[in-house]
């Protein structure tokens, strides 16, 4: 990390002793983090695995906000916290879109179940 | 005073999506779902985002919510044994969650990575009005555009034969 440090050019603004609830925001985004890739990866129910996407989405909106804050732009992050917010909507309204019509053919909502899609 | 509230809110954003990610039944998975974008609301106003918090709480506890439980709705409920079954089956998948966490957290907190920033914070600017309609009004456009496709999306997949 020293390395880095010393290569950067000048006026370039180094946090070493980073306060304390960034590291306490960080750390627990980070957690939520990991709860989401586990579920999506454990699950095989396709509503559960959304419920797991949107955990993703929600350590995400906090890595940002949290950037915002650590930097003082706090005006830039929220509108980009605003937009993925948006396209979270979205996302999430056309998946369960499809989860319904996939439950309406086969009556089940378990992706195993999903491995003979034809046309 | 204000860090003992940052504690309780961050461990309470990690417990709430841990339980969301760790129950059996989808509806309480979702009403989870639903208390972690709350806690994160409040992390949001704690750290001076006031507008995106609204917009957290107004859009993913409220919105999003709704979308969920109407389709599990739409959904057959299983039955007790059934459920009985499935109980099992995420108790013997789902135990190494809160293990990997608690590590996780451990090591994290204790590696203190430190930040760099390539920015000169002064000059920012933090007016989210202006941002938004100012210097990044192609996201509107953005975001315009993907609403419209969601919609379009929505009605294909829902039309009639």
């Amino acid at each position: 990390m020293e390395e880095v440090i010393s290569k950067m050019p000048q006026g370039v603004e180094i946090i070493r002793d980073m306060p304390q609830e960034f590291l306490l925001f960080g750390v627990s985004a980070a957690l939520v983090l990991i709860a989401g890739f586990y579920c999506l990866i454990m699950t095989y129910n396709l509503i559960r695995a959304l419920i797991g996407l949107e955990i993703l989405t929600k350590s995400v909106t906090l890595f940002i906000i949290l950037a915002g804050h650590a930097t003082g732009r706090t005006g830039l992050a929220q509108a980009l916290a605003i937009t993925l917010i948006v396209i979270e909507v979205v996302v999430i309204a056309v998946a369960v879109g499809i989860v319904l019509c996939v439950y309406k053919h086969i009556k089940s909502i378990d992706a195993r179940l999903l491995r003979n899609i034809r046309g | 005073m204000n860090m003992n509230i940052y504690i309780i809110l961050a461990i309470g954003f990690v417990i709430a999506a841990v339980w969301t990610v760790m129950t059996t039944r989808l509806l309480r998975s979702v009403i989870g779902l639903a208390i972690t974008s709350v806690i994160l609301t409040i992390i949001m106003f704690q750290l001076q985002s006031p507008l995106a918090a609204v917009f957290e709480l107004s859009v993913c506890a409220g919105l999003i919510s709704a979308i969920f439980i109407s389709s599990i709705g739409l959904t057959q409920r299983l039955t007790d044994e059934q459920l009985a079954v499935r109980k099992k089956e995420r108790l013997s998948k789902f135990w190494l969650l809160p293990v990997i966490l608690v590590l996780a957290g451990v090591a994290l907190y204790h590696l203190q990575i430190p930040l760099v920033f390539n920015l000169q914070p002064a000059q920012a600017e933090n007016d989210v009005r202006n941002i938004i309609w100012n210097l990044r009004h192609l996201d509107l456009l953005g975001q315009i555009v993907i609403l419209l496709a969601g919609a379009f999306g929505v009605v294909v997949l829902f039309k009639e034969q």
